[in-house]
């Protein structure tokens, strides 16, 4: 029991350093965050009569409610998009590629590099004046630009869609890596077409890496704010957008930090529906 | 050679996809016209020569380095000892400790930014290279964690022990057994973090104040169709950066990870 118990302390004082960093930098700014939602901005100074007031502004304010809403809709289309078009990449590198590690790496590399300069290689591309544009022009296959390629909820989706790309397919791969192939054997043993096995059998064994892709994508992408800001125009802004300003030019701190909390909360209800929709829904397949 | 089918000819399409924005940029970074459109009018060199002139970058350069690799040693010193911990020790609270270092990857970005700027302004912590540093050091703790782990799942407990047996205290055992074993593993997670801090913008966008990192001023300079030349090499160069230092990062990785084995 000497032995056992050393080794408790041994890894809870390991452990202890790295946990308190994070614990204590999640924690403590929650909670301060949760004291400046209800202390209110008067010019320069910040009144700190305890008051619901920023909520109330929050949940009149019509730009607050647009913003919020639109943000959680481009998000889920980006994680709708994202996990569809990377569902056949992981499928083909778990299933039928040969060099399953070097399709990985390939996979990975363009996002060894920096999300905002990738951002902006979209605005670049997608640019009245752009790349695509130019190009299309150039082959003669347009007679006049295209203006609809920037600056609108499609660069946005766009953008995003690449940039979590590798997140998408990485959890999927691993789930399907996990299938039992003699699973899939006695689906055709059984009288199933590929089709039949793939929506009976393979597509619900990885529901799983397929939750965790749509969570690791949605939860972030309400809170982006380099995507809408270089590439969304006035018509694809986010509520991330709005939160900056008003630590920024607009200079209310508490109007912003209630904003942070209410998009956190509208965050964390919608990943939980999604969950619990999806296990439930999983459950009557089976 | 047989007929490729539709799925392998739509993952090219897609790799396609997926490389297109990170080889645009160099391409048009030795294009000599001023905007980033075809047909490309002559190559050039002049906009990466004019890079080592501008101060400001230069500056922002200095407090990038600094802030990369504070933030490497300090997440790579923590990592490594949460890592440990999770493989080698079982403990009441693991499965939660091991939850929430890794909750920094899955937060929204505008939220750990605010929240931070709110709670270091709150305790007298001007915006700086410091708050930087603290901000992103708690952004690679769990990049850090999870290289060492897998460092660590390929460790063989009784070399420890046989070192025990040879007469060294735990400190020796660690410095001279387990510590080179693992020593692949470290670099992997310094160089990685290292690259998460040099790459981060929003954090940096909200916490660096008056000291620009590099990210922070190519968001300044972006906004200037005049600077797009400069930018696209200076952007170039920042690909190019991160991508040998996570292919190296990854090398040791896959060495640490094979062990002794």
């Amino acid at each position: 029991m000497a032995a056992l118990s050393g080794d408790t302390s041994r890894g809870m004082a390991l452990a202890a350093p790295a946990t308190v960093y994070v614990g204590l930098l999640v924690a403590v700014p929650l909670a301060i965050l949760v004291a400046y939602s209800l202390w209110t901005q008067t010019y320069v100074d910040v009144d700190r009569t305890v008051t619901l007031a920023n909520y109330q502004e929050a949940f009149t304010d019509p730009l607050v409610r647009y913003l919020l809403i639109r943000s959680i809709l481009i998000a889920g289309a980006v994680t709708l998009v994202t996990v569809a078009l990377a569902y056949p990449i992981a499928y083909f590198i778990a299933l039928k590629a040969r060099r399953k590690t070097l399709w990985l790496l390939l996979i990975t590399i363009p996002f060894w590099s920096s999300y905002l300069l990738r951002v902006f290689a979209w605005k670049l591309i997608l640019g009245f004046n752009g790349v695509m544009n130019s190009a299309l022009l150039w082959a003669g296959m347009i007679e006049e630009p295209l203006s609809f390629l920037l600056y609108n909820e499609f660069a946005v989706v766009l953008t995003l869609a690449h940039a979590w790309a590798p997140f998408a397919i990485l959890p999927i791969y691993v789930s399907l890596q996990k299938i039992d192939p003699s699973l899939l054997e006695a689906a055709t043993d059984l009288g199933s077409g590929p089709w039949e096995r793939f929506f009976r059998v393979t597509l619900p064994l990885t529901v799983p890496g397929v939750i965790a892709a749509c969570l690791v994508i949605f939860i972030p992408t309400v809170g982006d704010y380099v995507t809408p800001s270089l590439v969304g125009g006035s018509d694809g802004k986010m509520i991330a957008n709005l939160i900056q300003v008003q630590f920024g030019a607009a200079n209310n701190w508490p109007l912003g930090a209630t904003l942070s909390l209410l998009a956190m909360l509208a965050v964390g209800f919608v990943a939980m529906v999604f969950v619990l929709s999806v296990g439930s829904a999983g459950r009557r397949i089976r | 050679m047989t007929r490729p089918s539709g799925l392998a000819i739509y993952t090219i399409l897609y790799l396609a996809f997926l490389y297109l924005p990170v080889l645009l940029l160099p391409l048009f970074s030795f294009n000599s016209g001023t905007i980033a459109a075809f047909p490309i009018k002559g190559w050039t060199l002049d906009w990466y020569r004019q890079l080592g002139s501008q101060q400001t970058l230069l500056d922002a350069l200095g407090n990038s380095l600094i802030v990369g690799a504070v933030t490497a040693f300090a997440a790579t010193g923590m990592g490594l000892f949460a890592a440990r911990a999770y493989v080698r020790y079982r403990f009441p609270g693991r499965a939660a400790s091991e939850g929430l270092v890794m909750l920094p990857l899955v937060v929204p970005g505008i939220i750990v930014a605010s929240s931070m700027l709110v709670l270091f302004i709150s305790i007298g912590l001007k915006p700086s290279l410091t708050t930087v540093i603290l901000g992103h050091t708690f952004l690679a703790v769990p990049f850090s964690v999870a290289i060492l782990k897998s460092a660590f799942d390929g460790f063989d407990v009784s070399l420890e022990e046989a070192s025990y047996d040879l007469g060294e205290n735990a400190f020796g055992t660690f410095r001279r057994v387990t510590l080179p074993i693992v020593a692949p593993g470290i670099v992997a997670s310094l160089l990685v973090t290292f690259t998460v801090s040099f790459d981060e913008f929003v954090l940096a966008f909200f916490l660096s104040g008056s000291e620009p990192t590099l990210p922070v001023y190519i968001w300044s300079q972006i906004r200037f169709p005049a600077k797009l030349p400069n930018t696209l090499a200076l952007g170039s160069v920042l690909l190019l950066v991160s991508v040998l230092l996570l292919v190296v990062a990854e090398i040791f990785r896959r060495r640490s990870a094979r062990g002794l084995a």
